[in-house]
């Protein structure tokens, strides 16, 4: 067995994982469907073609061939020894998903539920995005299968993510800015729902993370679920054991979700979810709504979120933009419940310290999302010791975060910033010597900030 | 029999259909809320239906999207909506409570329940909530007597319109058009099509709302249905007119809901 696995995309879907919701979509007391009852009838239509597509070869033979030949797929599993003696010596893997195609794991679930737009005959796309991640997932993916794509972003996060702006455009995506509430990920998914409830006919909504009514929440998970396929088999072959823990970031939680699901029945694997923790719980201002919310129903789902006393929903921050979310996916919150999987908040600070460590110790640029999720590795590597082994998903690459970085080590006046959608600002703006803690990173990792 | 109950067969008795009006609590503030749904009462809607402002309107369109986030910015609190209830029922309007289900899970179903029903509401009308995720309310209306209103729309099966009506009680809410709230110009011609739907299915009145937005719509609609609703409408006569906007609207409607007559069942 090599370390570039055997496993194909399609035994995620193909092959029940042993951990399904009931027939009404329920985990535990969670997920559901907290919806209009016009949304019904096409979540039904949604989860007939599921059933029938994850049993149709041909339907499965095209996935794995659009995984192998268009994603890059499988993912590779890389270590990282210089960035693990700044973790206690823990041996730190990271399961590579920011190479696939687009840039971030998106694109596996993206692909399955593009293919089955095609099926269901339907035209258009609707999707929402907080980074900008899924949105370009979703363009690309329209792209290839002609399909029209609308996306909405909340305004907020077409500023900060302004180059992934950029590349939905190009890639023909039409994408729309969210002027409601807070402008940012729930507002663009509150968008993208009126407008399916209106246009629910022609259009699929491409849902991007593991929350939503069901059937999304079960789908999305199982076309993520190759990511802890084969990084499982990749960890073996590599090291002739299992991990000691798995890190992952958690916002809607789909790449934890992806990379969880095949160490489910490890008992002796931790599955460690890292969730924006934004200036410190402490503060208010943060994401991390499975360690400071409390159930409730939002998006469609039953699922711990961030709400007020009254049941309306708090403002979410991190300075991550696909972090930035006061919903989680409903199994997240049955594992947190079960004991099975537990969740911690990693801060801006501690997430923007760990994205530096990794640029300057293994030369690659993690999205902030997973950067969180490294945060949590170094954190998790100290407390278990150089004997451990800590599998990281690290789901997307810092491309598109280059500007909110350049801002935040002080290598850019915030004057100079893309405010536009062109991405050209940075280029443009004068670039200062590295000040502060990412001059420092490698050499010092406790508490920088910038 | 429960209040809603009563309110239809006072309208079936004087030979006509119901005008249902819809306003959000707190807009723009509880005091002017009180009196816009008072005057709304007084101008001739049989039933009230008063809005719960919540952060996450997602059946909502932007007029009332906005009458929310006013409420919300104006200090509204969900208790505000039982105090609501409670003085514009003491005033002679009949209420029931349109609400996503959010801050009611939050305050607790069955909390809810019983101090909706001491203010004086007649039930509940459930937007985002549907049968099947019910149980709870469906155990808390039945012990406080309150009318449960379930939503069935263009894109519902037979099976399901079935199902949705029967475990409606009150009266059954028919969304006309697929999409979010708001004044439309045209009355869409789903909307007889649904109610045909779902007649044979229940013998509770239907209303049909989303879109209504004068006389002349309000008296097409309770050709066919058995009330019409209207929101949007409301919000953006107390906006442009405060009470004397929203009555000499609620007299426009209901006079063309007079007008119609008694809908063939």
């Amino acid at each position: 067995m090599s370390s570039s696995s055997t496993v194909q995309a399609s035994q995620g879907i193909e092959t029940p994982s042993g951990h399904e919701p009931d027939e009404h979509g329920h985990f535990g007391r969670y997920g559901g469907r907290w919806v209009p009852e016009a949304l019904v009838a096409a979540l039904d239509e949604l989860e007939t073609a599921y059933e029938k597509a994850r049993h149709d070869p041909e339907f499965l033979t095209e996935l794995d061939r659009l995984h192998r030949d268009y994603t890059g797929r499988p993912s590779p599993l890389t270590d990282v020894p210089k960035l693990s003696q700044h973790a206690g010596g823990a041996r730190i893997l990271l399961k590579r998903e920011d190479l696939n195609h687009t840039g971030s794991h998106k694109i596996n679930n993206v692909l399955g539920q593009a293919l089955l737009t095609k099926r269901m005959g339907k035209k258009r796309v609707i999707a929402e995005t907080g980074a900008g991640q899924h949105g370009v997932a979703t363009a690309t993916a329209c792209a290839l299968l002609d399909l029209e794509c609308v996306v909405y972003m909340g305004e907020v996060d077409t500023r900060r993510q302004a180059l992934n702006v950029a590349r939905m455009r190009l890639l023909g995506a039409t994408v729309i800015p969210v002027k409601t509430g807070s402008r940012t990920l729930k507002d663009a998914i509150n968008e993208a729902l009126r407008d399916w409830v209106t246009n629910v006919d022609s259009t699929h909504y491409l849902l991007g993370t593991v929350a939503g009514p069901h059937p999304f929440p079960q789908l999305v998970r199982d076309f993520h679920r190759i990511i802890g396929l084969e990084a499982r088999e990749q960890v073996l072959a590599r090291c002739g054991r299992l991990p000691t823990a798995i890190a992952a970031c958690v916002g809607g939680g789909s790449n934890a979700i992806g990379i969880f699901h095949a160490f489910l029945d490890d008992p002796g694997v931790r599955l460690v979810g890292f969730e924006p923790g934004g200036d410190g719980i402490e503060t208010g201002r943060h994401g991390a709504t499975l360690s400071a919310g409390s159930p409730g129903a939002l998006h469609g789902a039953m699922s711990y979120l961030l709400q007020d006393e009254d049941g309306q929903t708090a403002e979410s921050y991190s300075i991550s933009a696909g972090l930035d979310y006061p919903g989680v996916g409903p199994e997240h919150s049955l594992l947190k419940d079960l004991g099975r999987a537990e969740y911690q908040p990693v801060t801006d600070a501690e997430a923007m310290d760990a994205f530096a460590l990794l640029c300057r110790t293994e030369g690659i640029i993690p999205a902030i999302e997973s950067a969180h999720a490294v945060a949590g590795a170094l954190r998790l590597g100290k407390e278990l010791g150089p004997d451990a082994v800590i599998l990281v998903s690290l789901s997307g690459r810092g491309d598109k975060d280059v500007d909110t970085a350049a801002k935040w080590f002080g290598m850019i006046g915030s004057d100079e910033s893309a405010e536009s959608a062109d991405g050209t600002a940075i280029a443009e703006g004068v670039v200062r010597e590295p000040a502060g803690s990412f001059a420092d990173a490698g050499s010092e990792t406790e508490g920088i900030q910038a | 029999m429960s209040g809603v109950d009563e309110v239809f067969a006072r309208c079936r008795a004087e030979g006509r259909g119901a005008l249902v009006g819809y306003l959000p609590a707190g807009y723009p503030t509880v005091d002017e809320g009180v009196a816009l749904l008072t005057a709304m009462s007084e101008g001739g809607c049989d039933l009230l239906e008063v809005g719960v402002p919540y952060s996450d309107p997602v059946m909502d369109g932007p007029t009332i999207q906005a009458a929310a986030d006013l409420a919300l910015s104006n200090g509204f609190r969900l208790k505000a909506v039982f105090e609501t209830v409670s003085r514009v029922s003491a005033a002679g309007g009949a209420c029931v409570v349109m609400t996503y289900f959010n801050p009611v899970l939050k305050y607790g179903v069955e909390r809810f329940a019983a101090d909706l029903a001491a203010a004086g509401g007649l039930g509940m009308i459930t937007p985002d909530l549907i049968p099947d995720e019910a149980d709870e309310w469906l155990v808390a209306s039945e012990k406080h007597g309150l009318s449960r209103t379930f939503l069935v729309a263009p894109s519902s099966t037979e099976q399901r319109i079935a199902s949705t009506a029967a475990a409606s009680s009150g009266f059954v809410y028919a969304t006309s058009v697929m999409g979010v709230t708001g004044a439309r110009d045209s009355v869409n011609s789903a909307a007889g099509d649904i109610v045909a739907r779902t007649r044979p299915h229940t013998s509770l009145p239907i209303g049909v709302g989303l879109g209504v937005r004068n006389g002349e719509q309000a008296a097409e609609i309770a050709g066919f249905a058995d009330a019409v609703i209207v929101g949007s409408a409301f919000v953006t006569a107390a906006a442009e007119g405060g009470p004397e906007g929203v009555r000499a609207l609620a007299q426009d409607l209901a006079a063309g809901v007079a007008r119609a007559g008694l809908p063939p069942t």
